[in-house]
């Protein structure tokens, strides 16, 4: 009664936050914070322009007559208009820097701002790929040197630098398996890979031209071994298998699946996606692999800035280490080289532009050279400790599919949402409203309506302990009848809710276009 | 550690909810000969000893800010608007994922979607995907394509095409062995490829402008192709060139590829870049990577959604059209910052820029001590004929400090005629001073 | 007019020495949204078993197999136009192409109405 008179500092019961102001619905759209923001192309005018620059030199032309005849359709924006959309739309945007971001498979771990400085150092940032090998022996020294601890760090003989990402680092690994084959004339055609694996392996497998076969997984999680014995034959090129698996567990009879596939002749290709939860605790060197792509996007923190660029360089065996892409470095009496023409025979040719992702290599050396061996062998005990802890403080209310411990991710099933009338996809929308981004889900697909749980190492207790509270408080909510509609409805709380995918695949509209009458005044 | 959050204190409440005694108990599926193995490293350190070891390695190389610089084949040295890289190190940005969550996503996804749309426009196509890693790999993923929209296998490499992009696609092709015919190398820029189709050509590769720098009217190779069912690719490695010469589009490409790094992406001594890839709306359904559509939400605002999704790995599995996962978001992202900072007077005004540049500097070097211009027609690279190797020419102008071009022997090793030739290109960043160094430089040391 | 259905959830009713061929409501339900179909062109030859059609959803995708041997007659093109007459009458409107039977033999190895719901029922 006393602050009647004053402000208000309770809601109205019963008060839509995320609708009208009061009842009214705002005038021009947003939303306080929350803006709606049109497209670029709907703000421009011809005329504007966010950056001078000078009047060329009056010159002849040498375009052998191909000059642009039509304007292109851009439109002209000033500079605050641009820093002013884009910061707009990046409001909208959920990030690591903002909350927990458990994606199961993806680690999304912290970003250290110092190696965004440092991938931007004049003489690293700025270096042409094509500068004589003379003025470049730093960055050159820089690769050496990320190549050592990733060769440290797995146990493995070498390492193949320029793959651009996870999937181009199987490709890699891939590309040296067949190339080892085909040097020993055995070529063969199977790859054999858990169900449960990534949709890239298959993929990759068959870029490869290599047919795909599904190996089965025991009832813990783990590959089967038996039925692995029965898919066995000489013309069996590999096994790939994640380690720690899709379901977030170590391969525990890794050393038997190694004997197998090598007492066949065939090589065992390790998915690397998981190496968080081993990274300077166990090396996959010494587990009997042959070859494992690195996402330095994920272990070592290179940020995945919506969707990319990432880097995978892959480590290999003693047998496989001469079967690499160009180019790569090499150090000798003279400095060091890059090796940009097969010198061998054996390299299996290019894979990219160049040679590699420079600017990944920068910010992963930096941040290996920040935690140090010690600090990486904590990175993974962190990692495992954080989603054991997630798994034992829900496991009454939630399900996990598959007895403990863990790895570094929490794995559940749907079974604690059964006869709820809520989904797996409902309750991960239901976290949105709650601040969180959702986990990964229905994946692996080896498990109904999965929810895999990544916390990583960079999660403070106390805020594992909030993320556990909301957890624990969605799958207690689902229980009560009422709360299906609710799910059902989430997110609410957010610029824009459940989108259509359904109208998006069957009628796609994938770009921007001018109007007509524009179109026809422009030409 | 700075960058962990647990204490000890932490740790034991965390062991003990868990209900083990120690961290290795949640190791215990882990070989144990295998656990805890010495690893031999250095322990952490302080940003300031990381800074100083990181910057002592940059010290030891020649950055293209101290020296005048005329490399191209392939990247470009352009300025980047500081605004561009302000923004891409937004949190929201940078420690992003790709939208998976589309509800809380919504800025990567409208970005993409401008992206989408600025490469379809530059490039005269009708659909763009939402990147590759880089302009090679799109070659490499185009080829495939056309294998698969063709029903066809053969694909013909211009000998004007990067050595790097046409190499991408050999190791591909060799994985499945695959035929391909890779024409002689064309520093003329006078090969003819129609030539070279027949009945089992699924595709031609051809460069604009070539390696060599030459543009080329690409419409009677268009015609050619499509009079016998090939699709014509076209890569575009200055995509800077594009506000000022015809896109190819226009002179009837099926497939555009692209490296977008001239376009706010660093040099960053080759990588991470951008690769663009623009298609006919009718090859849609081939093309690879991720795609961005408009679609509405349930409340019938407009929206962005990642769409035809079943085309790639995740759902289709080995016969995804791709194997890629992770592409170029955070590049892409510079560049539709850049480009819209640039608008269509500014991307016009910038390459005019360049092309006046190059034409102002091929003018100075044409005749110098037997120097000989090759090209006819160029955009903001040329090549230059030398009297003596270009190899040890580019090594003695690199002592006097100048980064004179790229022999073209580093990309054709073992070709006899590319030994003299030296790639030369200019761009807004050259200035009178650079161009009259570069001059002087080669009249001492040929 | 016969209706006969396979394990992979295609059906086919054959009239005289043609076939018109689709995806069963249980197939299509399993799918979700259907957003694509993608049909081979007429003339083209199929075999029992092997590949025909693609149907494309939101999540899935799905290869859609020859019910039996023989050359395609007519595909239908109101599909490109509107996948969702899959969803909406799979077993009817729906339908993908109509096969020139080879050998007629073929459709011995099919199930009829009552066993394919029988098998859809031990699928649980």
């Amino acid at each position: 009664m006393l602050n009647k008179q004053g402000r208000q500092t309770t809601p109205n019961a019963g008060a839509d936050n995320s609708g009208p102001a009061g009842g009214y619905a705002t005038i021009g759209g947003h939303k306080g914070l929350e803006h709606e923001e049109p497209l670029i192309f709907e703000q421009g005018e011809p005329g504007r322009c966010g950056v001078d620059l000078p009047a060329p030199a009056n010159v002849a032309e040498r375009l052998g007559g191909l000059r642009r005849k039509g304007a292109i359709g851009l439109p002209g924006l000033s500079e605050p208009q641009v820093i002013r959309h884009f910061v707009r739309l990046s409001r909208k945007n959920y990030a690591i820097d903002m909350g927990v971001f458990p994606l199961g498979s993806c680690t999304m771990k912290h970003n250290p701002r110092l190696n965004e400085k440092l991938a931007r150092l004049k003489g690293l940032g700025d270096l042409h790929p094509m500068q004589p090998e003379s003025t470049v022996q730093g960055a050159l020294a820089l690769i050496d040197e990320l190549a050592g601890w990733l060769k440290t760090l797995t146990g493995m003989p070498a390492v193949a630098m320029s793959p651009a990402a996870g999937a181009h680092g199987e490709l890699c690994g891939l590309m040296s398996i067949r190339a080892a084959l085909i040097a020993r004339g055995d070529a063969r055609k199977r790859i054999l890979a858990p169900e449960s694996a990534h949709g890239t392996n298959p993929a990759t497998a068959a870029m490869c031209g290599y047919t795909v076969d599904p190996i089965p997984a025991t009832a813990d999680g783990r590959v089967d071994l038996e039925a692995l014995r029965a898919k066995l034959g000489p013309d069996v090129a590999a096994i790939m298998l994640t380690n720690p698996n899709t379901c977030g567990l170590f391969e525990r009879d890794i050393r038997q699946v190694a004997d197998m596939i090598h007492s066949i002749g065939g090589f065992f290709y390790c998915d690397g996606a998981n190496f968080n939860a081993i990274v300077g605790k166990v090396r996959p060197g010494d587990l009997g692999i042959d070859a494992m792509h690195i996402n330095l996007h994920k272990t070592f923190s290179t940020p995945h800035g919506g969707g990319g660029p990432g880097s995978g360089p892959v480590v290999l065996s003693d047998a496989l280490k001469d079967f690499v892409p160009l180019p790569y470095v090499i150090h000798d009496a003279n400095g060091y080289r890059l090796v940009e023409q097969d010198e061998s025979g054996k390299s299996f040719g290019r894979m990219k532009g160049f040679h590699g992702q420079m600017g990944m290599f920068i910010r992963a050396l930096a941040y290996m050279l920040s935690h140090g061996g010690d600090g990486l062998k904590r990175v993974a005990e962190d990692a495992v400790l954080a989603a054991n802890y997630v798994m034992a403080s829900c496991d009454d209310v939630m399900s996990p599919a598959f007895a403990g411990p863990c790895m570094h991710e929490a794995l559940f099933d749907d079974s604690f949402l059964k006869d709820t009338g809520v989904s797996t996809l409902d309750y991960a929308k239901a976290l949105i409203d709650e601040g969180y981004h959702p986990m990964t889900v229905y994946f692996p697909l080896v498990v109904h309506g999965a929810l895999l749980v990544e916390p990583t190492e960079s999660e403070s207790k106390d805020a594992l302990d909030h993320f556990i509270m909301v957890l624990r408080g969605l799958a207690e909510r689902a229980q009560s009848k009422q709360a299906a509609d609710y799910f059902h409805g989430a997110p609410y709380l957010v610029p824009r809710r459940r989108l259509d995918e359904t109208q998006a695949a069957r009628k796609p509209v994938l770009r921007w276009k001018p109007a007509q009458d524009n179109k026809a005044a422009a030409e | 550690m700075r960058y962990l959050g647990q204490t000890a204190a932490d740790r034991q409440a965390m062991l003990a909810k868990i209900g083990v005694a120690d961290i290795d108990a949640l190791f215990k599926d882990v070989p144990a000969d295998a656990l805890n193995a010495a690893i031999e490293l250095p322990d952490h350190r302080g940003e300031l000893e990381v800074e100083r070891h990181i910057g002592a390695l940059a010290a030891r190389n020649l950055s293209p800010a101290d020296a005048p610089c005329f490399l191209g084949a392939g990247a470009y040295r352009h300025h980047i608007p500081a605004a561009a890289d302000h923004l891409i190190q937004r949190s929201e940005f940078l420690t992003s994922y790709t939208p998976y969550q589309p509800e809380i996503a919504q800025g990567t996804l409208q970005y993409l979607f401008e992206f989408q749309s600025q490469v379809a426009l530059i490039t005269g196509m009708d659909v763009a995907n939402a990147s590759l890693y880089d302009g090679a790999t799109a070659c490499g993923e185009a080829v495939l394509m056309a294998q698969r929209a063709t029903r066809r296998q053969k694909a013909v490499l211009s000998g004007g095409l990067h050595p790097h992009y046409r190499g991408v696609v050999e190791t591909l092709m060799r994985q499945t062995d695959q035929p391909y015919l890779a024409a002689p190398m064309d520093a003329e820029g006078n090969e003819d490829l129609a030539a070279l189709i027949d009945e089992q050509t699924a595709c031609v590769v051809v460069q604009n402008p070539s390696l060599f720098g030459h543009v080329r009217d690409l419409r009677p190779l268009a015609k050619a192709c499509q009079a016998k069912g090939v699709l014509l690719i076209v890569a575009v490695s200055e995509v800077v060139s594009l506000g000022l010469i015809t896109p190819p589009g226009e002179m009837g490409a099926d497939i555009v590829v692209a490296e977008g790094q001239s376009l706010g992406v660093p040099l960053s001594f080759g990588g991470p870049y951008v690769g663009l890839f623009a298609a006919k709306e009718k090859f849609l359904r081939q093309m690879p990577g991720r795609l961005c559509g408009e679609t509405v939400d349930q409340d019938g605002k407009r929206g962005f959604v990642l769409t035809l999704s079943a085309r790639e790995q995740h759902i289709r599995r080995e016969k995804a059209t791709s194997n890629i996962c992770t592409n170029s978001g955070l590049c892409a992202l510079a560049f539709t910052i850049h480009l819209s900072l640039l608008g269509e007077a500014g991307f016009t005004r910038l390459a005019e820029i360049n092309h006046a540049k190059a034409v102002e500097l091929a003018g100075k070097l044409d005749g110098l001590k037997g120097i000989k211009l090759v090209n006819g027609s160029f955009f903001n690279e040329f090549t230059l004929a030398l009297p003596k190797p270009a190899a040890g020419v580019v090594e003695a102008l690199a002592k006097k400090g100048i980064l004179g071009g790229v022999p073209a022997s580093r990309l054709w090793p073992g070709e006899k005629a590319a030994e003299h030739l030296l790639l030369v290109s200019a761009t807004e960043m050259n200035t009178e001073h650079d161009m009259s160094a570069l001059r002087s430089a080669l009249e001492e040391v040929l | 007019m016969t209706l006969y259905f396979t394990k992979d959830h295609e059906w086919i009713d054959v009239a005289g020495d043609t076939g018109t061929v689709g995806i069963t409501v249980y197939a299509q339900e399993q799918l979700g949204d259907v957003v694509f179909v993608e049909l081979p062109e007429p003339g083209r030859g199929v075999k029992q078993g092997g590949e025909m059609a693609v149907v494309e959803s939101v999540k899935a995708a799905s290869e859609v197999y020859a019910p039996v041997s023989g050359s395609v007659v007519e595909s239908n093109d109101a599909l490109a136009a509107d996948p969702s007459l899959v969803n909406q009458d799979a077993e009817g409107a729906g339908w993908f192409t109509k096969i020139k039977l080879s050998d007629s033999g073929e459709l011995g190895g099919l199930m009829d109405r009552a066993g394919y719901d029988a098998f859809v029922k031990s699928l649980g």
